[in-house]
């Protein structure tokens, strides 16, 4: 299919303000400027049906309509925090197409009229921010921010912020915190970021791939992108396919596409062909699936049927052969290390889920520890300060509904049986 | 060694861009590390007064995130992917053939003060797995061999005295 959100990447020099312009780019933004009221631009984008790609897949329209009417200053935050294992979508945008991040969100501010905007770009993301703030500087030079844009009277700065190694950040009452120049812990919720966010004022945070939607709304219009992907889940996805695969990479398709194709014809089919064991199909915290679940068309609602979710896009594929007991300690040994200490069932349920799942990939396991697992997720799941209980959860009670032999196999023989395990330690 | 004049004016600049001054708390920390090679209590001091906040609020801070070291590294810090993806396409193997390559486990550095190697969660390279970070550069798509050539680039590059970050560009 045409390419929309990766239409400039691969194009030599596409970071560079030039090549953006000689590609159309700064024309949606040009039009919003001198044609749209903010309001127009919020009706535009409700109409669109975007939803937002980050994870949590809300309506940005709506969440934009949150903002209460009268009360100044405003900001909008790009969470380019981009954490969640097996995702990797969103650097490919600020590394080779940061002008066109910038333009949504030059756009989504204006609609929200904020004057000032940041990019929380994490901290390893070294050349995602350098080319950011390259591209800021080329954006300013050429009129597109700062004061009275274009002659519009309307004013705009971005600010890059760097974030320094803490997956929580990611999530939004974190980064906010973080932003202000505090440990990453999340806050509770209400009030929620809209009415009370960075600095108490009315925050809006989006993810970098739905701000980068916003341009091409504007360009092609909302009919445009509802006449991709399924009827609630309108438009495009960027997919980050990884794992055990011909062919990783990250791959744009409408909503709705089959995981078979975007595992079988995009990814080229599992490495050595071995069979589809499981598939995560939303980032490391969406519950797993199976290949009988291939069929199921990668759209927030199909997914969400099968048992997962979408979240993020992240698809990882794990062949026969591959211990799950193994997958699943991993994940939960990295949740252990970056949950922020600050509620009880963060803190202390996560690290018990990991020494479980330690002793018994060691094969020092009980069978009544399986029940112990699941009941510990019955304590985090809902009961966390913030969303990463829920995101604890994911893989540990999807992988003993799916596969609880390969636990039951350790305990039993005491040992792995299968080929390959992904255990570091 | 006190913080140079450099330093201060950019963190001067960077302060300005806030609303609020203490949002520069993770920018400050970045050039005092950089400044530095890590955080010393000197450091603290540094950004507190910056920021007007007191040095044990700022250490309270750094300590939440792990870009932000607290003791030295060795001029190249090697960080390994170890998350999923990675670990689906033989991160082990290679943690393992870096270790013997090295002469040092993991969390070492090696005695010429040049390597320093620890394994680190996630870099958001999913796709082009398996992929290590050394200081600001990601290398992507790791074979053992690939990583001879790495440490062979690194070597030359640390006996010519070169720019970190101009062995072999941008991948």
């Amino acid at each position: 299919m045409d390419k929309f959100l990766l239409r400039n990447v691969g194009v030599p020099d596409s970071h560079h303000i030039e090549v953006y312009l000689s590609r159309g780019g700064y024309e949606s933004w040009r039009r919003v400027l001198t044609s749209m009221q903010p309001q127009a631009v919020v009706d535009l984008v409700k109409s669109s049906g975007l939803r937002g790609r980050g994870g949590a897949g809300f309506p940005t329209g709506m969440k934009w309509g949150f903002v209460p009417q009268g009360v100044y200053p405003r900001y909008l935050v790009c969470n380019a925090d981009e954490g969640e294992p097996g995702t990797c979508k969103d650097r490919v945008l600020m590394e080779n197409d940061p002008h066109l991040v910038l333009e949504g969100i030059a756009i989504s501010s204006y609609a929200i009229e904020a004057h000032l905007a940041f990019i929380y770009v994490r901290g390893e993301f070294t050349l995602s921010a350098e080319r950011l703030e390259a591209a800021i500087a080329e954006a300013h030079a050429h009129g597109f921010l700062g004061k009275n844009i274009l002659g519009s009277g309307y004013d705009l700065d971005i600010v890059v912020h760097r974030g320094a190694g803490a997956y929580i950040c990611g999530e939004e009452t974190a980064l906010l915190t973080s932003l202000e120049g505090e440990r990453g812990n999340p806050r509770l919720k209400p009030p929620f970021p809209a009415t009370e966010g960075l600095y108490r004022k009315p925050t809006v945070i989006n993810n970098v791939e739905t701000l980068a939607n916003v341009p091409l709304i504007v360009q092609y219009g909302a009919e445009w992108y509802k006449s991709m992907g399924t009827e609630k889940s309108p438009g495009i996805k960027l997919f980050a396919l990884s794992g055990q695969v011909k062919r990783p990479g990250v791959y744009e398709l409408p909503l709705g596409t089959p995981l078979r194709t975007l595992i079988e014809e995009y990814g080229g089919g599992t490495l050595e062909n071995r069979p589809v064991k499981a598939v995560i199909p939303g980032g490391s915290s969406a519950p797993m699936l199976t290949a009988a679940h291939l069929d199921t068309p990668l759209d927030y609602e199909s997914i969400a049927a099968a048992g997962s979710m979408l979240g993020s896009g992240a698809v990882i594929v794990i062949a026969e052969g591959t211990c799950i007991v193994s997958v699943v300690r991993r994940l939960i040994e990295f949740y252990a290390h970056e949950d922020c200490g600050q509620c009880i069932p963060g803190r202390e349920g996560i690290a018990w889920l990991a020494r479980i799942l330690e002793r018994i990939e060691a094969g020092q396991g009980r069978e009544e520890d399986l029940d112990l697992l699941l009941d510990i997720c019955d304590g985090l799941s809902g009961r966390s300060l913030c969303p990463l209980g829920d995101a604890v959860v994911g893989p540990v009670r999807s992988s003993l509904k799916h596969f609880r032999d390969d636990y039951l196999a350790h305990i039993r023989t005491g040992q792995c049986v299968q080929p390959v395990a992904v255990t570091i330690a | 060694m006190p913080f140079s004049e450099a330093a201060q004016r950019e963190l001067q600049e960077i302060i300005q861009r806030y609303p609020d001054k203490r949002s520069a708390m993770l920018p400050a920390l970045a050039i005092a590390q950089r400044e530095q090679g890590y955080l010393t209590p000197e450091a603290y001091r540094w950004v507190a007064e910056a920021l007007d906040t007191s040095p044990t609020w700022v250490a309270s801070v750094a300590s939440f995130y792990t870009m932000l070291r607290k003791e030295p590294a060795g001029r190249y810090l090697i960080q390994v992917c170890t998350n999923l993806s990675c670990s689906l396409l033989g991160a082990k193997p290679l943690l393992d053939h870096l270790r013997q390559r090295l002469g040092i486990d993991v969390g070492e550095t090696t005695p010429d003060g040049l390597f320093t190697l620890t394994t680190v969660e996630c870099l958001g390279s999913c796709a082009t797995a398996p992929v290590m970070q050394v200081n600001d550069r990601y290398y992507e798509q790791l074979t053992p061999e690939r990583i001879d050539e790495i440490l062979a680039g690194l070597r030359r590059e640390a006996g010519t005295c070169g720019d970190d970050r101009t062995a072999e560009g941008h991948s």
